[in-house]
């Protein structure tokens, strides 16, 4: 999973602190399982050391020390590159599509593009896979079916999340991008 | 009629059409190398069947222009395109659309025999044919007694008779099950690459486009994205 690039799209919407980026990403995808407290500061941490995030300020308000992050230039380059590259084409990579597409929307980009591209890449590999028929049984063309199957699988999420992106039902949740945007 | 060498197998220029109120077709573009084999595909009533008539020459484009194997379609009358899609053209519609009053072998025999071959050597052929389609049913049956699947292995089988230079399929595989899918899929690409045929293969199904050298996706009568996948 790329937590790393999934945390940088969540403060693509402006500065945040470890408690604003559990709770938003959570609330953007609820199917998954909710990100610990634990792993949060651990990427912020990581992302900060790469230069990546930085830290606006730190907060003691009565309570727990709190740090309010912000994407740096090289966070932001680092986040466009990652949304607009495709997955690689293998059953595991459905959850990192799903992201990068719910992650576009939320950022208030569009990700036909993308979508474009991972069709493309997923196309490719299944052509690959029904080129040369797999040699042995039919438990080693059952076994290369299961993989057809998940990329069909992904094949038509892709198409449906074209129609619904055209039809306008994406996301109008745009947020400010940047620290300045929003104290604009 | 002869074809012009090294010309693309198909060039569709600005093609538009409409029916009635109905906007098909809003200037499409797209060129098929000899050999290659193209999807087209997309979502229900963006286009794609009409795209495939007008390549084939079955409807007259309301604008643009279409040039198969050389031939601009517009200046052919209509025996002259008649002569050409028997000739070099194989068409594989969806549901088969065999002729119903003639079994099934004169029907794959059919092109052969219209276009004067020998009677024995059409039946001949016909026969081979219809036997790598893998058909399991005798040669005088007529289609009003095939299923669905059965008739489009018909279809394909009448398609490849004539070694055409361009094969024109809409949804070849619509009522077939996977495995029978994939074997006529099989022999009907397999065949054209044997042969370098040209293959436009309009299809809903991902895993029948991706045996494509490319993919062309529609969407409203455009072309929304091409992807090349060899």
């Amino acid at each position: 999973m790329a937590t790393n690039e999934v945390v940088l799209a969540l403060l693509r919407n402006g500065p945040a602190h470890g408690y604003d980026v559990k709770r938003d990403h959570d609330a953007w995808f609820p199917d998954a399982r909710p990100l610990a407290f634990g792993q949060v500061y651990a990427t912020l941490g990581r992302l900060e050391r790469g230069g990546f995030v930085q830290i606006l300020e730190t907060r003691i308000e009565g309570g727990p020390e709190r740090t309010v992050y912000a994407l740096t230039d090289s966070g932001h380059r680092q986040l466009g590159e990652w949304l607009a590259q495709p997955a690689g084409a293998a059953t595991s990579s459905a959850d990192e599509i799903v992201r990068k597409t719910v992650a576009a929307l939320r950022t208030g980009r569009d990700p036909g593009e993308f979508l474009a591209r991972q069709r493309a890449a997923h196309l490719r590999r299944m052509r690959e896979l029904t080129a040369q028929p797999p040699e042995g049984d039919s438990a080693a063309r059952l076994a290369r079916d299961h993989v057809i199957a998940h990329l069909d699988a992904d094949l038509r999420w892709l198409e449906l999340a074209v129609e619904r992106v055209a039809a306008g039902h994406g996301t109008d949740d745009h947020h400010p991008t940047t620290p300045e945007e929003a104290t604009r | 009629m002869t074809d012009q060498p090294f010309a693309p197998v198909l060039e569709m220029t600005a093609v538009e059409h409409a029916y009635r109120r109905t906007v098909a077709l809003r200037g499409i573009s797209l060129s098929v190398e000899a050999g290659e084999i193209v999807a087209v595909t997309g979502p229900s009533g963006c286009g794609k069947s009409t795209l495939l008539h007008a390549a084939a020459g079955i409807i007259r484009p309301q604008a643009g222009s279409v040039r198969l194997l050389g031939h601009e379609l517009e200046t052919l009358d209509e025996t002259a395109r008649t002569q050409l899609r028997r000739r070099r053209v194989g068409i594989v519609l969806q549901f088969g659309q065999l002729v119903p009053e003639l079994p099934i072998l004169e029907n794959v025999a059919l092109p052969l025999l219209l276009d004067g071959h020998e009677r024995a050597s059409a039946y001949t052929a016909a026969k081979e044919w219809l036997d790598r389609a893998g058909l399991e049913v005798a040669g005088d049956t007529p289609p009003a007694e095939l299923s669905g699947g059965q008739a489009q292995r018909v279809a394909v089988a009448r398609a490849l008779v004539t070694g055409p230079a361009v094969i024109f399929a809409d949804e070849p595989t619509g009522s077939m099950d996977t495995i029978g899918g994939e074997h006529l899929l099989e022999l009907m690409l397999g065949a054209a690459r044997d042969h370098g045929t040209a293959v436009v293969l309009v299809t809903h199904d991902n895993v029948v486009a991706a045996h494509a050298d490319r993919e062309v996706r529609l969407r409203d009568g455009r072309v929304e994205t091409v992807a090349v996948l060899r």
